[in-house]
């Protein structure tokens, strides 16, 4: 596309440069693909979640419409941008300084590896630049066959549901599925077309939605009640994968069900990054130090690298930096394997001194972190690595409102309290847990979703507006099981307004 | 072709002004007016357009933060502060306020639309005049700097070829003095109508804050949809109770006085500006008065409508008269110009105004008839 060009001349020897140094430390990536823009198509590209071609949607251009605005007004600026495929491709902005290029490109390899190597990414669709161009093209179909904003008042409502997933369908590898399927098809008795695995999720689904319907098609002609759709309910539930279900069980005309399924494989191909926002931006900050100041760095360079890498590690009081927190907590796990600083002698150790001045040589440390990039996610890399030792030394805090006077307030300094509290944040990606707890709830039809509840309510103004999308799809009213102000209560949305039920 | 994203931003754009149709009644009435940003655009907060979600409820879960500092102490500051820099692809979930920038035009039109309001019609003649020079068309004679590369090529080349000089394999064209093209003007007179707005307000003892709110809502509207109707326009104030002066638009807004009412003083007044700058062939003019139906005496009336029919109604395109109703005004002077002039007239425009829900409809009364 004419809005990006692939680098040349000096960037690209600085290209070469950085990627032999990353190679020298182990990194392991699939070739990465430079593209220069202006800060225009940075904006457009970073609004559409880093891919040049998304169905359209006025959501995007809000997004480019607040990029823009920030950029404007000196707010943010983007720097730089990758998108997790095969090969990656990244976006420098063409403004930039070329130390800054430098360190971008060494941040960017960082991202690299870290895409192709942790676990949490293993079965993300590396050809999603065509996935997603695919399904541009489909839902621009859908809208000429139906309507623009039919179809987007539709996509509106799905969108609602963007953020309820399960994370362990990131494992459910096509092979499980077809086991999964054989036996359900077994169980039916019932012949059961098996799918090509080269065919996208989306249109898997779509086609198992069709031949349910057939299948549907046939019962009732038979005669037979609904009961046998309501067995298959129970194998299932409860269910977090919500715009699965919804899919699968949902009185949909063909294409919304696409639709659903389309947005709902962009979803998953999105949700290891939003699993591992922490360990994603600290690896890729901890390599763009280690190159810059080890290897990349010229002299005259140091003062303007320093700058903006202190301005990308920026604490804040309202805030978590994640690139912060990130790049400190593999510097301190590098350091602790080092030196020896972990397992049950340091641990049941109790002389403070001795404590202190560990150090056994075991240089286990660069090891180490290359580990534990492979197999964690924030919430696991969190709960591992995160002592009160490092939570000192980064002066954490909770902070709380304080409904007397209307602030926010430092609350405690406590580390129990801020691993918790923490780990509460990361937790489901930071989402509230909600399942489907039933399909056909008070025998009519209904459907009960049940919150999860960790301690945290609802924001019920949210909630209600997100059942009214979900009763939209559902066509029945909905349920809802959550706790407000520690009490248990169910909310019913009727198709017409939320209201609690005794 | 530009990006298709420029296709959902011009959507989304849409979508937004559709919102600010179906808030105008509130926007009106809650008093909220868009904020002028200094180059001809408004900022208006927008009702939120997020899509809803299952998510936590904010205050309760509070959040965490890095620095200095002990319990107890606040961590205020802008939110998103110390935001890092680099970015991986928009996957954080926008807190951002939304806000929208609107032109002028933008917000006129939405106004108009709502309102159904006509465009007006300018009367008397178009006397004000400006010429603009519009670079539209070629002459062969100009300066250097406004020398036209392709089109003097191309009458080199032209020349060229006719005379037989064109060589196809080595295609050098060296343009002489005849060939050269100049970008010339074109001199374009322009029309304009020029208005006037003379606002008139009551600010005796018996009107209050709410009813100065009231005007002063209504007239950032009117003020408005007259500035997207005339390319110049001039706005004065005049206050009164006894007495009338003219005062800026700052004053306008917040001076209570107290003390009796003569309406006559503030026409007496506005009559004179008319004559002093405003020749009723090159303007448009908009007397509007805002009061709240008090005047001290029936003689005083008497005297106003006098001036009305004699000085004013004969140079203004309409004049409007406001009643906001308060506690203490009894109303007597919309009773009394009703009696005078009745429904037939078209040049003056009656309204009351009971409060701040009612300010849109007396806009549309005021300036639906286009005039």
């Amino acid at each position: 596309m004419y809005r990006t060009r692939s680098i040349d001349g000096e960037l690209l020897k600085i290209k070469e440069e950085i990627e032999g140094y990353a190679l020298q430390y182990g990194l392991d990536f699939y070739p990465v693909m430079f593209e220069v823009c202006d800060y225009d198509t940075i904006n457009i590209l970073a609004a559409q979640g880093g891919f040049p071609a998304r169905y359209p949607h006025w959501r995007f251009g809000m997004e480019y419409d607040q990029l823009s605005k920030g950029y404007a007004y000196g707010l943010q600026k983007i720097y730089e941008m990758v998108v997790n495929t095969n090969p990656c491709y990244a976006y420098l902005l063409n403004a930039n300084h070329l130390v800054d290029q430098k360190t971008v490109m060494a941040h960017v390899y960082g991202h690299a590896d870290f895409f192709k190597n942790n676990y949490w990414f293993s079965s993300t669709d590396r050809k999603m630049m065509d996935v997603m161009a695919n399904h541009g093209t489909k839902i621009r179909r859908y809208m000429n066959r139906h309507g623009q904003d039919k179809v987007e008042a539709f996509i509106d409502k799905v969108l609602s549901l963007e953020n309820l997933l399960d994370v362990n369908v990131l494992f459910e590898t096509s092979e499980l599925k077809l086991r999964r399927e054989e036996q359900r098809t077994q169980m039916s008795n019932e012949a059961n077309t098996e799918f090509d695995d080269d065919r996208s999720q989306a249109l898997k689904s779509f086609m198992r939605s069709k031949e349910r319907t057939r299948k549907k098609g046939k019962e009732d002609k038979k005669d037979t009640n609904e009961l046998d759709v309501f067995n298959e309910f129970k194998e299932i539930l409860p269910c977090k994968d919500i715009m699965d279900f919804l899919m699968d069980f949902a009185p949909l005309q063909e294409w919304e069900s696409d639709i659903i399924g389309i947005l709902r494989e962009e979803s998953y191909y999105f949700l290891p990054q939003r699993m591992t926002k922490i360990m994603n931006e600290g690896w890729a900050s901890y390599w763009h130090s280690t190159i810059m100041t080890q290897k990349a760095l010229k002299a005259s360079e140091i003062i303007d690298f320093a700058d903006h890498h202190a301005g990308v590690m920026a604490m804040s009081k309202q805030n978590i930096n994640p690139y912060k927190i990130g790049i400190e907590l593999y510097r301190d796990i590098e350091y602790r394997w080092n030196v020896g600083k972990f397992g049950k002698d340091y641990n049941e150790c109790s002389d403070m001194r001795e404590k202190y001045h560990w150090n056994k040589n075991l240089n286990l440390g660069r090891e180490k972190v290359f580990e534990v990039r492979r197999t964690h996610n924030d919430v696991t890399f969190i709960d591992e690595f995160f002592t009160q030792e490092f939570c000192q030394r980064q002066q954490l805090f909770t902070y709380k409102y304080n409904p007397r006077n209307g602030r926010f307030e430092i609350d405690t300094r406590d580390f129990e309290a801020i691993k918790a509290k923490l780990l509460m944040s990361l937790t489901n990606f930071g989402q509230p847990i909600i399942e489907v707890s039933d399909g056909n709830y008070r025998n009519r039809g209904e459907l009960l979703l049940r919150h999860v509840h960790h301690g945290v309510d609802l924001d019920m103004g949210f909630a209600s507006d997100t059942l009214k999308n979900i009763y939209a799809i559902w066509k029945r009213p909905v349920n809802l099981v959550t706790k407000v102000e520690e009490q248990d209560t169910v909310f019913l949305f009727d198709g017409k307004e939320m209201k609690p039920v005794k | 072709m530009d990006h298709p994203l420029k296709r959902d931003h011009a959507r989304f754009r849409k979508i937004i002004k559709g919102k600010i149709r179906d808030n105008l009644r509130k926007y009106v009435s809650h008093g909220e007016m868009p904020i002028p940003k200094g180059d001809g655009t408004f900022r208006l907060p927008m009702p939120s357009i997020d899509t809803p979600r299952f998510k936590f409820g904010d205050r309760q879960q509070g959040g965490m933060g890095q620095g200095e500092g002990a319990q107890g102490d606040p961590v205020d500051g802008q939110e998103g502060e110390g935001q890092p820099g680099q970015g991986e692809a928009g996957q954080g979930e926008g807190k951002k306020e939304l806000e929208v920038d609107l032109s002028l035009d933008e917000l006129a039109s939405i106004l108009g639309e709502e309102l159904e309001l006509p465009k007006i019609e300018p009367k008397g003649k178009k006397t004000l005049q400006s010429t603009t020079n519009k670079y539209t068309s070629i002459g062969t004679v100009g300066p250097d700097s406004l020398k036209h590369f392709k089109r003097s090529y191309k009458e080199a080349l032209k020349r060229q070829i006719a005379s037989g000089t064109y060589d196809p394999k080595n295609p050098i064209i060296i343009p002489v003095r005849n060939d050269f093209r100049f970008r010339s003007s074109d001199v374009k007179i322009e029309h304009e109508n020029a208005a006037v707005v003379i606002y008139m307000m009551d600010v005796s003892g018996s009107m209050g804050d709410e009813q100065k709110e009231i005007v002063r809502t209504e007239s950032f509207w009117i003020n408005l949809w007259l500035k997207s109707q005339y390319k110049d326009i001039e706005i004065r104030y005049i206050i009164h109770d006894a007495t009338a002066k003219e005062v800026d638009e700052e004053t306008f807004f917040r001076t209570r006085e107290s003390g009796g009412t003569l309406i006559s003083s503030a026409f007496k007044l506005c009559r004179d500006i008319i004559t002093a700058d405003y020749n009723p062939n090159e303007w448009n003019i908009y007397p509007f008065h805002f009061s709240d139906g008090d005047n001290w005496s029936t003689d005083d009336t008497k005297l106003c409508l006098e001036i009305l029919d004699k000085d004013i109604l004969t140079c203004s395109n309409v004049f409007c008269y406001g009643q906001v109703e308060s506690r203490y005004g009894s109303g007597q002077f919309y009773k009394d110009l009703h009696a005078h002039y009745g429904e037939k007239t078209d040049s003056v425009i009656l309204s009351k105004i009971k409060n701040k829900e009612a300010i849109l409809d007396s806009i549309k009364e005021f300036l639906g008839k286009g005039k």
